[in-house]
């Protein structure tokens, strides 16, 4: 073999190592260094995923009492990428829908784009809860409705459509900035999650884990023969049991419902627990998950009433004299009275050219703290609020106690009001947003709660629980335990105390006894109302007034006197007297919580002038 | 073959009897490659018995029956043809060639077409193609034409005469149409004459013309309206630079065989590979069985195939220098490179680094044509080993 042949054998040879070579680090380069992305891609490539709902973890009062259960619905959809192409089918297609599901063209087409915009190609639900036969009338004329789907879904069961709405809150599809938010991460549109109550507070738990079917597709896209891949079922939501006393749920709002619009809180003095909580008027959230009707959106988001604003936690309302608790309690701890010290109620006072009188006018005589607060004297608490007018310590009371400020319940919407003080007129004053500074009249109508005070029966009965349990200001809140499907309990809710309020033995039981005395004491304010409870109480009526509107009724009761279990707050919008309609919700409160009836004299209108 | 037994009894006057493997030749073969050539079928075998038993309804062994016969008629072969002093197929050159070039014609009256291509005869048991044969065939017949012209005319006037005998029956697989072959004897033409001593200038002058010849027929001639390929071929040409998601093209379905050699990561996915085994990937069992060693074994398992084939082809360099004459020579670097291009152009294409051709993968896609013609070639290399061998022996004896 000649030298020339010897060197193009070997350029042959050469160029076959570098052809080996190029092989060989291409393999290396797909297989070993970019492996996984290929293997994740080969396993998106024949499988499609599926979504599998998974239900609601259900809801329960204090005694495992079915709040808010699931069942399964049929809900029409419409996937809008297998609708006819052709705009004049389309358009008649989507027409014989609306019809089929009383419904309009238009209506459609903006749930259509609305839930398009979300997730687009997505199938989009027009109709929960379609009936039976029209299923079957879409089944049988499926060739004429390309496009619709019927799935089953799971939606909320309320076994009783309306008890404890405003706690419970609803559900609904995830919007677009919710989607965005930290707690949503990883949720996709057309997910369910609560929107209000504690369906929103505690999602995370009540939420699930929707499962996945993967089903195995060929090159086609076509289901292998079986070819369903494991699938992860749904995880359910985990249950949440909450301290809510269905009972005394029911018998708080049907107190409301007798008397119009209010609200009320029943709570644990000592762990904060809410026993009842309700505002009226009230809302079915079941109404309340799209497609609404237009009735239904007139019915609650375009009500005047607003049913859906939860008045127990965000109403901002003048407490009238169940605010004296916290006066009483400020003068005697600052000194500004002494518990046996007598005023002589003349029926009215003047201070500063201006007279405040007595409800109704009338004249009480001599009173001390006790019968100060039996017979709810205004003038009495005129001259503490008169004498702490510059001190500031009536304010620094009601602040220790929680009033103008955060409850810090698990409930979305809590307002914290309002706490009229010199410092806050003042310098809404200098900033123009009033025509005068703080006076001593300001600080006499927040003795007796009028004025600019702005709190809701939350408050109150924190406030309330404060005094009754010795000086914790508790932390309130509805939700208890979170237990799985099994009811094994895998966490439980027992928030510390927001802070401790340094309350004299002496001074507690002086107002207690007050409160006692105005509840069953002869000639106490709510005595007509409370006087046959056969369970020692200790409560107070109010009665606000409200500019433009008829006096609104209050009560607060602390129970049993002198240890007090539970404290409950009724206000009731336009109400009149705090004895004529709030002290008798109340009542009704506690007949159902103590399960025992009034037996002696009692009557919706008794009582005196609170 | 009698010539060799008369060689050995008058070279070995004392062996008293030969052993059985003597008589058989085996010492004179090149046994790297026959165990090569013969792993590479029976690796083919296997991953056909795993990978293609539902691809004919109710006889999963369809393919891998059909391959193992084909193998073992290609080893039987390939025994044949290395005890035959391949010498003689100088002398038969103007038959082989004739027969090559009317075998391929005949495709176009007897043939039967299948996928716009007529390329193979349908036999009784199995469909002939003769252009797999004929690669084999043109190597020798080439062959001959270059060491007999080697004195005829100038150096322009042979290298014009080998093009046109090497493309001649290109051409006419070209028009089956069967682009990926006649680039397999567009090759083997040039390596033949590269072995043979055609001057360097004129492979630069080649070069150049290939290259206007792919722009002509790529991109010039459809722009003025006359394409030359049909629109599937241009596309799968051009489709590894250009992968597509689109099913239907042919983008897709390099993507597609990327993605499984990917998936087999390092050590393969066996029985849960998909991209193979669901039809993601077309042609599983011929052109694109690469694809599914590299899903079902991983890169251990397409590392030992390349690693094979290229065992396989430095034997056959090895022959190169071994051959006792230039018409060996020239005979085993055609099948070297043969070998080479096939190899390279189809693992390139699963590996998409090269355009989609149809070249099978020799001895590793399903197909009697293309087992039988490899196994015939190593056959051929087998016998110029022998007979370097024996006249090594008769000089060192001498």
């Amino acid at each position: 073999m000649g030298s020339r042949l010897a060197l193009r054998i070997a350029i042959f040879g050469g160029v076959a190592v570098v052809l080996f070579a190029v092989l060989f680090f291409r393999l290396w380069r797909l297989q070993v260094l970019d492996g996984e992305q290929y293997l994740a891609e080969a396993k998106n490539n024949r499988t499609r995923e599926y979504k599998v709902s998974a239900p609601r973890g259900e809801i329960l009062d204090r005694n495992g009492e079915l709040l808010v259960g699931n069942r399964t619905s049929l809900a029409l959809q419409v996937n809008p990428r297998k609708l006819p192409e052709d705009p004049v089918e389309r358009r008649a297609e989507l027409s014989q829908l609306a019809d089929l599901t009383h419904s309009t063209l238009r209506r459609v087409r903006r749930t259509m784009h609305e839930e398009l915009k979300l997730a687009p190609a997505a199938p989009v639900t027009l109709r929960r809860d379609v009936g039976r036969f029209l299923v079957y009338y879409l089944q049988e004329n499926q060739d004429r409705f390309p496009g619709v789907e019927v799935q089953r879904v799971f939606v909320r069961d309320y076994p009783n459509p309306t008890l404890a709405a405003h706690i419970l809150g609803n559900v609904g599809e995830i919007s677009e900035e919710e989607l965005k938010e930290a707690r949503y991460r990883g949720l996709q549109p057309g997910d369910e999650i609560g929107q209000d109550g504690v369906e929103d507070t505690y999602d995370r738990f009540l939420r699930g884990e929707p499962g996945l079917t993967r089903i195995q597709v060929d090159a086609l896209g076509q289901p292998t023969p079986n070819g369903r891949l494991v699938t992860k079922p749904p995880a359910p939501g985990e249950s949440l049991k909450l301290s809510i006393d269905a009972d005394v749920q029911a018998a708080g709002e049907a107190g409301l419902a007798a008397y119009g619009s209010g609200a009320f809180v029943t709570m644990d003095v000592h762990t904060g627990e809410i026993i009842g909580l309700g505002s009226s008027p009230t809302f079915e959230p079941a109404l309340l998950t799209p497609p609404l009707t237009q009735k239904q959106v007139d019915d609650t988001y375009r009500n005047p009433a607003a049913p859906l604003v939860d008045r127990a936690i965000s109403g901002l309302y003048p407490t009238g004299s169940t605010f004296k608790l916290i006066t009483a309690l400020a003068a005697l701890e600052e000194g500004a009275i002494g518990p046996t010290d007598v005023i002589v109620d003349g029926g009215s006072i003047t201070v500063g050219g201006q007279t405040f009188q007595n409800a109704g006018g009338a004249a009480l005589g001599a009173v001390d703290m006790t019968r100060a607060l039996a017979v709810s004297s205004d003038v009495y608490f005129y001259l503490l609020g008169e004498e702490m007018w510059d001190t500031g310590g009536l304010q620094r009371w009601a602040h220790k106690l929680g009033i103008g400020r955060p409850a810090g319940i698990d409930l979305p919407g809590a307002e914290e009001g309002l706490l009229p003080s010199q410092h806050w007129r003042n310098q809404l004053y200098e900033e123009g947003g009033t025509e005068r500074p703080w006076s001593v009249g300001d600080n006499i109508q927040l003795a007796t709660g009028q004025g600019d005070l702005q709190a809701n029966p939350l408050q109150m009965a924190i406030a309330y629980a404060t005094l009754g349990n010795g000086g914790t200001v508790v932390t309130p809140h509805v939700g208890k335990e979170i237990t799985d499907a099994a009811g094994r309990v895998l966490k439980e809710f027992d928030p510390p105390a927001q802070r401790q309020v340094k309350i004299d033995s002496g001074s507690r039981s002086v107002i207690l006894k007050g409160l006692h005395d105005a509840a069953q004491g002869g000639e106490g304010t709510s005595y007509e109302v409370f006087g046959g409870f056969p369970v020692q109480v200790a409560g107070k009526t109010g009665t606000a007034q409200r500019v433009g509107q008829a006096d609104q009724s209050w009560y607060v009761i602390l129970a049993p006197y002198p240890d007090p279990k539970i404290v409950t707050a009724v206000t009731i919008e336009e109400g009149g007297f705090g004895a004529e309609s709030a002290a008798p919700a109340a009542l009704q409160i506690l007949e159902a919580y103590f399960n025992k009836k009034t037996t002696g004299p009692a009557g919706p209108n008794g009582g005196s002038p609170g | 073959m009698y010539a060799t037994r008369a060689r050995l009894a008058r070279l070995e006057p004392f062996a008293v009897r030969p052993g059985i493997a003597e008589r058989l030749g085996l010492p004179y073969m090149d046994a790297p490659l026959a165990l090569c050539a013969a792993a590479l079928a029976a690796f083919s075998i296997f991953t056909l018995s795993q990978s293609t038993l539902h691809d004919v309804p109710g006889s999963p062994n369809y393919f891998v029956d059909r391959q193992a016969i084909y193998a073992v008629l290609g080893i039987a072969g390939m025994y044949l043809l290395a005890r035959i002093d391949y010498s003689r197929f100088r002398e038969l050159r103007v038959g082989i060639y004739t027969f090559l070039c009317v075998s391929i014609s005949l495709v176009f009256v007897f043939g039967f077409a299948a996928r716009g291509s007529r390329r193979a005869f349908d036999l009784p048991f199995f469909s002939f193609q003769p252009s797999e044969l004929g690669k084999l065939l043109l190597v020798l017949a080439l062959a001959g034409f270059v060491i007999d012209g080697a004195r005829n005319g100038s150096d322009r006037q042979r290298t014009v005469r080998y093009l046109c005998l090497g493309l001649a029956p290109a051409a006419l697989v070209f028009l089956q149409p069967d682009l990926g072959t006649s680039l397999v004897f567009g090759a083997i033409t040039l390596a033949v004459m590269y072995v043979g001593g055609v001057p360097w200038t004129h492979f630069a002058v080649i070069g150049v013309a290939v290259v206007a010849m792919i722009a002509v027929v790529l991109a010039v001639a459809p722009a003025i309206g006359t394409p030359l390929l049909k629109e599937y071929q241009t596309e799968r040409l051009t489709s590894f630079l250009h992968p597509s998601e689109d099913p239907s093209d042919a983008g897709y379905q390099q993507n597609q065989a990327k993605t499984a050699i990917g998936s087999g990561e390092t050590t393969g996915r066996g029985d849960r590979a998909t991209q193979t085994r669901l039809d993601f990937v077309p042609e599983r069992h011929t052109d694109f069985i690469f694809a599914v060693i590299g899903e079902r074994y991983g890169f251990m398992g397409a590392a030992l195939v390349l690693s094979l084939y290229a065992l396989l082809i430095w034997r056959a360099l090895r022959i190169v220098t071994l051959s006792k004459n230039s018409y060996g020579t020239l005979v085993a670097g055609g099948i070297a490179a043969m070998l080479l291009f096939q190899v390279f152009v189809n693992v390139g294409m699963n590996l998409g680094i090269m355009p989609i051709t149809g070249i099978p993968l020799p001895l590793l896609s399903y197909g009697g044509s293309s087992v039988l013609a490899t196994f015939l070639a190593i056959g051929v290399l087998q016998s110029i080993h022998m007979q370097a061998r024996l006249s090594q022996r008769g000089r060192f004896a001498w």
